[in-house]
């Protein structure tokens, strides 16, 4: 149980956790650190592109090609960020804004690993573009439980062991999740057929559905 | 993905203002700061432009141009989609699903859940092929312009098996196979302020017509609606996609089948395959020995033998020959 706990806990990380709260080192807090000169480098183009994104904000010009400041609504709350228009929904809440719940597996849409809610719909954030979801709920993984306040989904998977290696989790607990609010009494060949984008190479499936099902009966 | 600039489209008008390419335009071409062009769902584009195959200066975003996402019955006029409606809401559309039953069937197994909350009707008919040779940037194919289909010889089990001689690449909207079995018509605005219907036959071109494009679409048009004519009085329909597995995958073999029947006899017979040849094809062979005869096994077996009549299957992929008899008799019985 333990074990599947930490395992969790990563899917947790993120804004839940204020930077810095952490006690230890652990390797995503390291590696963060590491990468400071970086975010130097970005908040310093920021500056500079303050006045264009204002100018865009008009309507009447494109944005970029070099990045621009924008505001996305995660998980509730409005977060700022500078992005060129070619990053992804997924690499923005990876890599700006530390939501590193949300998986990037085959980057081509054919895996739902990334799946989050737009507008509370499944969509693959590896296939969507930041720049064009300004204005729009965005909900990951980070924004349905919390670590002391799992969803019912999320301890169903605990439950009924639906984690192997566990990169497809996040992205099937988003789809099991929005389908649970959907059809609230499922049988087996529904759940199925709703988890049919998600894929899992080591074959969790059995027990994914088991979960699904599990959950069902906690929403 | 090369940097690319980004534009919000306000209208039909505005986006056509600012594109001067299609993707097939520069598909293929080093990357161009000038060159601009649409995004919808962005499902196919994203792909293209991740393996380095589409590289736009400007991409110009017209999925939030308003009047784009309706839906629209009338029995006059029929069923008119607005290009920027996405799958998931032609899925769960009851009329469409009450009247069109093959175009509700195609688009519930297109892509994945995830993927048809942001491909639109408009993106899904544009789409380029799947042929892994055109997908490669390392393959200049016949589909990119030089005179080598590498699939004649190389790999070729998901390929063309009728019309493939000189490019065995498959279209791969399966949604496009139930269209044309309703005899869809797609709507197309043009710079000059004016719109044109085209039939799906006439949307799609053959390699041997045009080497680099699927469509008739010019870089000055945008598709603004896909529009279908009422169904009669006792139309049914039903469509079947075979894939290699059964959670999601593109199409091995599909068929659409509609049919105008007047109790057991079939007034009026449309079938139509995909993934069988370059753009998806009327079996006339078929609706030839549908029309006037009354439905059962013996006729629709005889109706799935003639849809393969002049197959002509390459190395890797005769195995569809019976897959397509065997949908295409399943679809008919299933529809009546």
């Amino acid at each position: 149980m333990k074990i599947d706990k930490d395992r969790l806990k990563s899917n947790l990380e993120g804004e839940n956790q204020p930077e810095g709260s952490k006690k230890g080192i652990s390797r995503r807090g390291f590696l963060r650190g590491a990468g400071l000169t970086t975010v130097g480098t970005v908040a310093l183009q920021t500056g500079v592109l303050g006045n264009s994104l204002q100018e865009a904000s008009l309507g009447e010009q494109s944005l970029g090609p070099d990045a621009v400041l924008i505001k996305l609504k995660v998980n509730g709350r409005l977060r700022s960020l500078a992005v060129e228009p070619r990053t992804t929904l997924a690499a923005a809440l990876r890599d700006h804004l530390q939501l590193t719940g949300t998986k990037i597996v085959c980057d081509r849409g054919a895996c739902s690993a990334c799946t989050v809610w737009l507008d509370g719909k499944p969509v693959n954030s590896c296939l969507t573009l930041a720049v064009e979801v300004v204005g729009q709920e965005i909900t990951t993984i980070e924004g349905i439980g919390t670590e002391e306040n799992l969803h019912p989904v999320q301890q169903a998977f605990i439950d009924h062991d639906a984690s192997q290696c566990g990169f497809c989790t996040p992205g099937m607990i988003m789809t099991a999740t929005h389908f649970l609010q959907n059809h609230p009494n499922p049988n087996l060949d529904e759940v199925k057929v709703a988890l049919r984008g998600n894929l899992c190479r080591c074959g969790t499936q059995p027990n994914v559905f088991k979960a699904t099902l599990a959950a069902a009966k906690k929403m | 993905m090369n940097k690319f600039s980004w534009y919000e489209a306000k209208s039909v008008e505005d986006a056509l203002d600012k594109v001067n390419a299609t993707a097939s335009d520069i598909l293929g071409k080093r990357p161009n700061e000038s060159s601009v062009i649409f995004k919808a769902g962005g499902i196919d584009l994203m792909d293209l432009m991740k393996e380095g195959l589409v590289n736009p200066g400007t991409i110009v975003n017209i999925k939030k141009i308003p009047d784009l996402d309706k839906i629209e019955f009338d029995e006059k006029n029929g069923l008119r989609i607005g290009a920027n409606v996405n799958l998931a809401t032609l899925e769960g559309n009851s009329l469409i699903k009450d009247k069109y039953l093959a175009l509700h069937l195609a688009v519930g197994h297109a892509g994945t859940p995830q993927l048809r909350n942001s491909a639109t009707l408009g993106g899904n008919l544009a789409q380029r092929t799947r042929c892994w040779y055109f997908r490669s940037l390392e393959h200049q194919c016949f589909r990119k312009g030089s005179g080598t289909c590498f699939a004649q010889k190389g790999e070729n089990e998901f390929h063309a098996i009728m019309k493939n001689e000189t490019c065995a690449s498959v279209h791969s909207s399966s949604v496009s196979t139930a269209l044309m079995a309703f005899n869809a018509s797609v709507e197309i605005a043009t710079s000059d302020g004016k719109k044109r219907k085209v039939r799906m036959e006439e949307f799609f071109v053959h390699p041997e017509v045009d080497s680099r494009s699927e469509n008739i679409l010019n870089s000055n048009e945008l598709i603004t609606a896909v529009v279908i004519p009422a169904p009669k009085a006792g139309t049914k329909s039903y469509y079947i996609k075979q894939g290699a597995r059964e959670s999601h995958d593109w199409a091995m073999a599909d068929v659409a089948v509609v049919m105008e029947m007047s109790g057991s006899n079939c007034s009026k017979a449309e079938v139509v395959l995909g993934a069988a040849a370059p753009i998806p094809i009327r079996s006339k062979e078929a609706n030839g020995v549908l029309t006037g005869k009354s439905i059962n096994e013996t006729v629709a077996i005889a109706a799935g033998e003639a849809s393969m009549k002049g197959a002509t299957p390459l190395s890797g992929n005769a195995y569809k020959v019976p897959i397509f008899k065997t949908i295409v008799k399943r679809a008919i019985l299933k529809s009546v």
